[in-house]
């Protein structure tokens, strides 16, 4: 373990010029290269000043399972292939739910060791081919198939018992877990690349429109809370987590363009710096240290404030991995946002929201924006982005004062987390 | 001593509890901990010398969900909306957590499940088809 703690520093500094995303949500006629493709347009599209795309010397890009979602394998040369990039390398990293954050991290690597000036990183995932059971068993896979799975321990199913461990030892209840899926709806709805660009008070009464149009018996739904506690509205997924507590399946992909620091004033006169990077691992949640708490997340923390030397105070705006609401509220107590057992009550509070003092998943989170697994660690990075830059729209937090942005990005149920500390420039 | 020329691995584990009815894990001979899932090397202190541990197979409740929208293998096994899964985190007496199936409670009834509620392994559940670590109320 003594490594582990061991001062970590880039061999040379690394900023973030372009950035891009596909429309996240469900699309028949799309498959992982036609996202990816939509998000590298979207990036070029964006930049403040063009690149020519032969500059680009080097791509990694985050997938978790297109082998079993789309029956495709070797994955990043399609990508290469589809994005006229041939012969430049592309490699895939695959680390789960944090397979983008992974990628995102060797890019990194990558330009500080001197190798490559100018680096694409990214990620993809086509999930809706597949029934929902389906997708359940392909994430299911990323927990530990010989002492998990055999066990029933679904995804839902593992955040689920984090859940109930977070409620027997705090006062957590169902109400902070709904709470968190509002907030997040909220945030969504002012989002227009997310799945649900939509808040839950919206859903609530599109839902009783139709039932009135079809002449059926209009929900009794007063408020949200009204409509969360309806088990025919939100049924029980993995007690106590309901529909509304899960991320949806979604198709997706994001990328963003990764050049040294010396040559970013060669492309835009706002860079977003890399300030600091962390990763680790960590056990099945049997083997956990913790069953209310991700020790790879705390772990990850600490080398990225280390490297960023920076405290949680000073992060101004994170994007977290809320695969399940229970699981913001873990990471925002293993980053050090709010002390353990504490995450509940900040919620209570509006310390999360984007009129917080800690505003958390501004772009809707995985709840709301959607989550195509591979494609999240970047597209965390691609919101923080925004934010530094003043440009997230209908979202910006007020404030000229922000400074630094984190992402915290979990592949399984912590078996790796990624977290970054981006600077604006 | 043909025991102890078992590999330690998830094979031999699922036999133990199907054909001997011990649930076995292993213990490190160096520092002396112990693991549930049976492995070459201590994931403390990196000896490989490690031998075959036989837990009693009473444990406690650490926590639990009730699983509705469940695995493939799983909604063969007849569970699902109607029959939701109870899956727990037990703490073996000796220290160590498994993942298993909680039987004999109500899993429509999560209010009724207690954490903290004693366990016995249920070594009768195992399919040699497809194994599944149980446990049921003591």
């Amino acid at each position: 373990m003594a490594t582990i703690n061991k001062k970590r520093r880039l061999g040379r500094a690394v900023s973030i010029i372009g950035a891009g995303m596909s429309d996240f949500g469900a699309f028949k006629e799309k498959d992982s290269r036609d996202l990816f493709t939509d998000a590298f347009q979207d990036m070029m599209g964006h930049l403040d000043q063009g690149i020519d795309i032969e500059d680009i010397e080097c791509g990694y890009l985050g997938n978790y399972s297109s082998d079993l979602f789309e029956h495709q394998g070797h994955t990043a040369p399609i990508m290469a292939d589809w994005l006229g990039m041939t012969p430049v390398p592309m490699t895939r990293i695959e680390n789960a739910c944090a397979s983008s954050g992974s990628a995102l991290r060797e890019g990194v690597m990558a330009i500080a060791s001197g190798m490559y000036d100018i680096v694409l990183v990214g990620g993809v995932e086509k999930m809706t081919n597949l029934a929902t059971d389906q997708v359940t068993d392909v994430l299911a896979s990323a927990a530990d198939g010989l002492y998990e799975v055999p066990a029933g321990l679904t995804f839902p199913g593992i955040f689920g018992a984090l859940a109930k461990a977070h409620m027997d030892r705090y006062e957590t209840n169902l109400d902070h877990l709904l709470k968190v899926a509002i907030k997040n709806h909220q945030n969504g709805a002012l989002n227009p690349k997310a799945q649900f660009n939509v808040t839950i008070q919206s859903l609530m009464e599109r839902r009783k429109a139709r039932a009135q149009e079809r002449g059926q018996a209009v929900p009794d739904w007063q408020t949200e809370m009204d409509f969360l506690n309806d088990p025919q509205a939100n049924p029980w997924i993995a007690w106590p987590l309901r529909l509304y507590d899960c991320a949806p399946i979604t198709d997706g992909g994001s990328c963003v363009l990764l050049v040294a620091s010396e040559i970013a004033g060669n492309f835009t006169d706002k860079p977003v710096h890399i300030a600091g990077i962390g990763q680790a691992t960590g056990r099945p949640l049997h083997d956990a240290e913790e069953l209310t708490s991700l020790s790879s997340a705390k772990a990850a923390a600490a080398q990225a404030y280390d490297m960023a030397g920076v405290t949680a105070n000073d992060i101004s705006v994170a994007e977290v991995h809320d695969c399940f609401t229970i699981a913001e509220i873990i990471a925002t107590e293993d980053l050090g946002f709010f002390a353990p057992g504490e995450g509940p009550r900040a919620v209570d509070e509006g310390r999360t929201a984007r009129t917080g003092d800690r505003p958390i998943n501004t772009s809707g989170g995985l709840k709301a924006k959607g989550h195509p697994v591979g494609a999240s660690g970047v597209a965390q990075v691609i919101e923080i982005f925004h934010q530094l830059r003043g440009e997230a729209g209908g979202r910006q937090l007020s404030g000229s004062n922000l400074e630094f942005g984190l992402t915290h990005n979990v592949g399984g149920t912590g078996g790796t987390c990624v977290v970054n500390i981006l600077r604006r420039g | 001593m043909a025991e102890k020329t078992k590999k330690f691995n998830a094979t031999s584990y699922f036999d133990y509890i199907q054909n001997e009815k011990k649930l076995m894990g292993i213990r490190c001979r160096n520092c002396g901990e112990l693991s549930s899932t049976p492995r070459p090397m201590c994931p403390s202190c990196h000896s490989n010398d490690v031998e075959w541990h036989e837990f009693s197979g009473k444990a406690s409740l650490s926590t639990f969900t009730c699983i509705s929208v469940v695995s493939v293998a799983m909604g063969k096994r007849g569970y699902g909306r109607d029959n939701p899964c109870c899956t727990g985190i037990v703490t073996l007496e000796e220290g160590p957590r498994v993942s298993a199936r909680i039987l004999g409670v109500d899993g429509n009834n999560p209010q009724s499940i207690q954490t903290g509620m004693a366990l016995v392994l249920d070594p009768e559940e195992i399919d040699p088809e497809d194994p599944s670590l149980a446990f049921r109320p003591a």
